[in-house]
């Protein structure tokens, strides 16, 4: 009974954002990342797996009551209608590409979940475009 | 480990029949699909790659150079055709394992070489309901 087993929830967030990184010119960023150096706007579709044995005694690995509000505090209220740029300071060393979001996010969630049941992390920038960020394994 | 996959559409024939086998066998292994004069899917192919970021842009890989590898490799090469005639399939079936393995085959050695990152997986979408994964598949 105390096999691991994988559970995901996704929620879907908007964000506006440029591609920018504050040490360059204008120039420099409109040839290191083209249209993304203007601001623009996705709808992110974030999927967050945890696993882990499920509680002997509910039969579950966490209540999703409780993965829902996390993902509330740590992810919709920082970034949902907002500009990752100008409204959150998690993008002030590195530039919001979708790779620094899954980071960021990744090290939020993992931070806010108890230790290691936090598995891996996917952020879809657009239904054919993602990035996953996993825990990495080890021996 | 943080990966990047991208989905990338290509419309193309094929017809899943052996030279070497008899109506009757290919009928039989392959049952509708073995129809010679072919049919067609509008293949998805997602590619996964790997890699440090990036320390200039943060990114894992420049999109346009992962488009540019894709496109040059892969979709001019199939989209389009029918892959029965394409000299990757002259002794294998175009099933869509194959096609699979094909695409990983043609795209490791220029991503790493022109995007800079490694390839870890290619799923191939035959239909809405059909998939094949090759490699490393996220």
């Amino acid at each position: 009974m105390s096999e691991p087993v994988r559970v995901t929830r996704a929620i879907e967030f908007s964000s506006s954002l440029r591609l920018w990184r504050r040490d360059l010119d204008a120039a420099e960023n409109r040839r290191l990342y083209g249209a993304k150096a203007e601001r623009h706007g996705h709808n992110y579709r974030l999927e967050v797996s945890l696993r882990g044995a499920p509680d002997p005694r509910t039969g579950m690995l966490v209540d999703l009551k409780d993965v829902k509000a996390v993902l509330e505090r740590e992810v919709m209220a920082r970034f949902d209608h907002r500009d990752l740029n100008e409204d959150t300071d998690c993008f002030e060393k590195a530039p919001p590409t979708t790779e620094q979001l899954a980071l960021v996010i990744f090290r939020l969630l993992d931070a806010a979940f108890p230790p290691r049941l936090l598995e891996r992390v996917r952020v879809y920038e657009g239904p054919d475009l993602w990035v996953d960020v996993e825990r990495e394994s080890r021996p | 480990m943080i990966s990047l996959t991208r989905r990338y559409r290509f419309p193309a024939a094929h017809a899943l029949r052996r030279g070497d086998w008899s109506e009757a066998e290919n009928e039989r292994a392959y049952g509708k699909c073995a129809n010679p004069r072919g049919h067609g899917h509008d293949y998805a192919v997602e590619i996964t790659v790997s890699g440090a970021l990036d320390p200039r842009s943060g990114r894992l890989v420049d999109p346009a150079a992962l488009d540019a590898v894709v496109e040059e490799a892969v979709l001019r090469r199939f989209g389009h055709r029918m892959l029965n005639e394409d000299p990757l399939f002259a002794e294998r079936v175009p099933t869509a394992e194959h096609i699979a393995v094909a695409v990983h085959a043609l795209l490791a050695a220029p991503l790493a070489e022109r995007a800079g990152v490694a390839l870890r997986g290619v799923r191939v979408r035959e239909t809405r309901n059909n998939t094949f994964d090759f490699g490393d598949v996220r």
